[in-house]
């Protein structure tokens, strides 16, 4: 193999796992650090730099970060990356110093965005500072998108997404709330120089054709807008018996929500096995935590009511089987149907975009699924100046995402605005310094602790049933925060080898506790991988190869399981291998 | 600084026939220089004893005083240990054997602690026969007390400081054929491919094994003009033959047929498998190694391998005949069998 070319940014970048992982790519390690130093508003801030929302996403992020943490890889847990982000929001002192400053004199160029979910704010946020007019639309009256109509109050308390949602609002935006935008050719005729559509997904699936969906409508919700008249207080009550359709994310939050608004048997049913459903592991188990079962592969039937008042519902039973290629078929299993009584069903299936509103003739062109032609890194249409983000770019993901795509839009709307072109990406903030701080001091806290996984507390049950605004989470204390700090592997902290140096007196290699230093003759990269120490098999993970050393031989590194522990530098009697501080940020409009 | 090892070992980490990993064999973190060949002699114990699925409780370390004679804490931690006075490991040795010969006996030692002060303890050792794997880690220099000339630097090696050496250094290994070692060995601490199967088979050879590993002193021996530091090794380094430790018959391949190769059997029907070997060198040939020893060093090469084995080996408590059983398992019965015995035993006295 050729030897490994380390000044290209993108190898150490894969080295950190979690911060590769992440759309937004925020420093995790980094932050991490500095929550176990007590620097928990500059920790807060270097949240809010990359991912504009710390205390929401600290609250209800997917968390695309710990199912890749290194740390699950040697013990049986991910670090609680996002538990931790949350710290830092309920730990801050006042951030107002930090904040970029808003020029009073703007640069003459008007922005529309439409929609004042995640991605719009953070479109917002990153324009506003370099004195864009940021006028912003939004059929509610209060900004956050679907973070406020979508993510019920017992997760994310009104309080902590008011303030991360003005600080943004606060940037001299101007305002056009209660205003549902029926017309993009409206908003483009009104002077804008670039408009940004980040409407999100607003509409939810339904069962229309299900037999007996339309004689009780009453008692028959759909997912998302059921919770959204929650959130704004237009329902507060539910009957007893609930059944919830639906495996993801917002059928957790409607039973959820159900148990809250005076459901005392709620069930969820799925029409996949429980291992597959689309919601993550910690929803289900919260959900379960409230009395609230989960049963699988049942596919709806049909709807029961008598003189228009809903029975209940008939469900087929099935199984999951997989052809050679992995693919699922569910087959009924022959069983009776199941009746399951209910006064009251959500329908929890999934949500669509919605683009009516775009008049056909503006040059946005839209796909065979009816979904904007978009270029996946400039996240412009097919009309210069209109830009899309968020779940109305690329489909239904998440808030880290809308938040990713909102930083690119946000360059891209920059360079148009300019008259730049928005196809040259400008390149990360990379540096790389060494932590070394004397001869076997480091810069960073190296040893390794054992603790496995704190787990955060929850308010009590009772208590937390009853109101339907009581946060359940407890979050961390600074305690259990500084423990689970200390259980980061510090990842960004590189293991780097220079060749030049080495004796090759194998010291690294013998003290390395996961035997991922090798020395060994040179060849192909399947070979090499193969007959190392212990094989580094996954080949997604890379391997650091030197070039030839003294001996003929190459040193050879497998990522996969290294601790960042600083031994093989601390072994090393040359320096020849230094413990380097690693921080990569992407690029923000405007740099 | 670190003193403690993480706990985490790699996922897929090999197990051994004990189902042990690697990790049950090694020791508590090395606080000898960064770059010690003494610490890749350690790593290559470790690595040899993990490999023979050797119970770690069933092995006794023992060393002197000196860098090498610290290793001990960086290995088989598991293990039973013994530090004991400067050069007389070899006593220590042979009361612990004579008194327990059922566990594996690994001594450590330098350079100082075996050809200077306890040059009369190292040749006794060996003319008895001690059944022990006995290690010299030999950088040709006292690197505890800041680098002098040992008594095995060789004759014009120049110390750090830029002196050269004067005196004839002493062949751990020639002396050791010359006393009667049934297992003779050298290597280089950097060549672990040659050292763990050297250790191995040292391990399972019935008597007196030495392996005399050339371990450079990084601090203090590893300049230029000196004939024990890392590049002069590599460079000098004539291994007899690389060899491969068989742990039973049923491995032998087809190659056993070859000119350069040659089996030899261990008494516990193990075998060593020597490649390449040079021509004119037999290592049962006693002859034949005293006479490549003298010429290697007239060519200024430093010879590595399996030097001298005597499969015929009769150990110390063989020879002597000792009670079989260790003595703490021996109950009063048989340590008072009566007045009877003691009868006949006065009797064949008078």
């Amino acid at each position: 193999m050729k030897p490994t070319n380390i000044k290209d940014s993108e190898y150490y970048h894969k080295v950190v796992d979690c911060q590769y992982a992440c759309p937004a790519h925020t420093p995790v390690p980094h932050y991490i650090r500095l929550i176990a130093a007590g620097k928990y508003t500059e920790a807060y801030m270097v949240n809010w730099e990359s991912n504009v929302f710390p205390g929401v996403l600290g609250r209800t992020c997917d968390r695309p970060c710990e199912p890749a943490c290194r740390r699950g890889r040697v013990e049986e847990e991910p670090v609680a990356i996002c538990r931790l982000k949350r710290v830092t929001a309920d730990f801050k002192d006042d951030i107002a110093q930090y904040l970029p400053e808003i020029p009073k004199v703007k640069n003459g160029k008007k922005i529309a965005i439409i929609g004042a979910g995640p991605a719009g704010l953070t479109v917002a946020r990153d324009l506003a500072p370099l004195g864009y007019e940021i006028h912003m639309y939004d059929d509610q009256s209060k900004g956050g998108g679907m973070m406020r109509s979508q993510i019920p109050s017992f997760r994310l308390p009104n309080s902590v997404l008011d303030q991360e949602v003005n600080v943004i609002l606060d940037m001299d935006i101007v305002k056009h709330f209660n205003q549902y935008v029926t017309s993009l050719k409206e908003i483009i005729d009104g002077g804008y120089d670039a408009v940004f559509v980040a409407t999100g997904a607003p509409k939810g699936k339904d069962l229309p054709n299900l037999p007996g969906r339309w004689d009780a409508k009453e008692n028959i919700h759909i997912g998302i807008q059921w919770l959204a008249n929650v959130a704004f207080e237009h329902t507060n009550k539910i009957g007893k018996k609930v059944i919830v359709l639906g495996g993801g994310n917002t059928a957790m939050d409607c039973c959820r929500t159900s148990r809250r608004l005076g459901g005392e048997e709620v069930k969820v049913l799925v029409r996949s096995p429980f291992k597959e459903m689309k919601a993550s592991p910690w929803e289900k188990e919260d959900a379960i935590h409230e009395d609230i079962p989960i049963l699988e592969n049942h596919v709806p039937k049909s709807f029961v009511s008598e003189n228009g008042k809903l029975k209940g519902m008939f469900f087929e039973k099935v199984e999951a089987q997989y052809d050679d290629k992995g693919k699922r078929k569910l087959v009924p299993t022959g069983e009776p149907d199941v009746f399951i009584e209910a006064d009251d069903v959500i329908i929890a299936i999934g949500q669509e975009n919605r683009f009516e509103w775009i008049e056909k003739d503006l040059g946005v062109e839209f796909n065979e699924w009816e979904m904007p032609v978009v270029d996946e890194s400039t996240f412009a249409s097919t009309r210069a100046g209109v830009f899309f983000g968020g779940d109305a770019a690329l489909g239904p993901k998440n808030v880290i995402t809308a938040v990713a795509q909102g930083h690119q839009a946000a360059i891209s709307i920059d360079k148009y605005c300019q008259g730049q072109d928005i196809h040259d990406r400008p390149a990360p903030d990379v540096t790389l310094i060494s932590t070394k701080m004397g001869i076997h001091e480091w810069s960073y806290d190296n040893g390794v602790s054992a603790d496995l996984r704190f787990v955060v507390p929850q308010e009590d049950k009772k208590i937390t049933l009853a109101d339907r605004k009581k946060e359940v989470e407890l979050g961390f204390d600074l305690t259990s925060a500084f423990k689970e700090a200390e259980r980061c592997l510090n990842c960004d902290v590189q293991t780097v080898f220079m060749e030049d140096k080495c004796i090759e007196c194998d010291a690294c290699m013998d003290v390395c506790p996961t035997q991922c230093i090798n020395f060994t003759e040179n060849a192909e990269e399947d070979d090499l991988r193969a007959k190392l120490l212990i094989p580094a098999l996954d080949k997604s993970q890379d391997i650091l190869v030197s070039d030839i050393l003294k001996t003929g031989k190459v040193m050879v590194k497998d990522e996969d399981v290294c601790l960042h522990c600083g031994l093989c530098a601390e072994r090393c009697p040359t320096s020849a291998w230094d413990m380097q501080k690693f921080m990569y940020k992407t690029a923000k409009a405007g740099c | 600084m670190s003193y403690i090892k993480p706990k985490f070992e790699h996922p897929r980490a090999p197990k051994n026939a004990l189902g042990y990993t690697r990790k049950e064999y090694e020791g508590s973190l090395s606080t000898l220089c960064a770059g010690c060949g003494h610490d890749s002699i350690s790593a290559a114990i470790v690595d040899a004893c993990f490999e023979l699925s050797i119970e770690p409780h069933r092995v006794a370390k023992l060393s002197g005083i000196g860098c090498s004679s610290k290793t001990p804490a960086y290995f088989l931690n598991n293990s039973h240990g013994f530090n004991s006075v400067h050069g007389r490991m070899p006593s220590v040795a042979t009361g612990a054997n004579l008194a327990n010969r059922d566990l594996v006996y690994l001594g450590v030692s330098g350079d100082g602690d075996s050809a200077s002060i306890g040059f009369g303890q190292f040749a006794h050792v060996i003319r008895r026969n001690l059944n022990m794997t006995y290690i010299v880690m030999n950088n040709g220099c006292y690197g505890l007390t800041k680098g002098q000339d040992s008594a095995t630097a060789d004759q014009g090696s120049v110390s750090k400081a830029g002196s050269v050496n004067n005196f004839e250094g002493i062949d751990m290994c020639a002396i050791a054929i010359e006393l009667g070692a049934t297992f003779v060995a050298q290597s280089f601490s950097g060549d672990k491919g040659q050292l763990i199967p050297l250790i191995k088979a040292a391990l399972s050879h019935s008597g007196f094994s030495l392996i005399n590993v050339v371990s450079p002193c990084v601090t203090f021996n590893n300049n230029p003009g000196s004939t024990k530091s890392y590049d002069y090794v590599r460079e000098h380094n004539e291994a007899l033959s690389s060899l491969d430790f068989v742990p039973v018959k049923e491995e032998i391949t087809t190659e056993y047929d070859e000119i350069d190769v040659k089996m030899v059997e261990m008494h516990d029907g193990t075998f060593i498998k020597l490649n390449k070997l040079h021509q004119g060198f037999d290592p049962q040939d006693k002859l034949s190694i005293i006479n490549a020893l003298q010429v290697a060093r007239q060519k200024d090469e430093i010879l590595t391998g399996l030097l001298y084995l005597d499969t015929e080996s009769v150990e110390l408590n063989d020879l002597i005949g000792t009670v079989n059983k260790p003595l703490n398992s021996l109950t009063e019965k048989e340590l008072c069998p009566g007045s009877e015995v003691l009868e006949k035993i006065n009797a064949g006295l008078r």
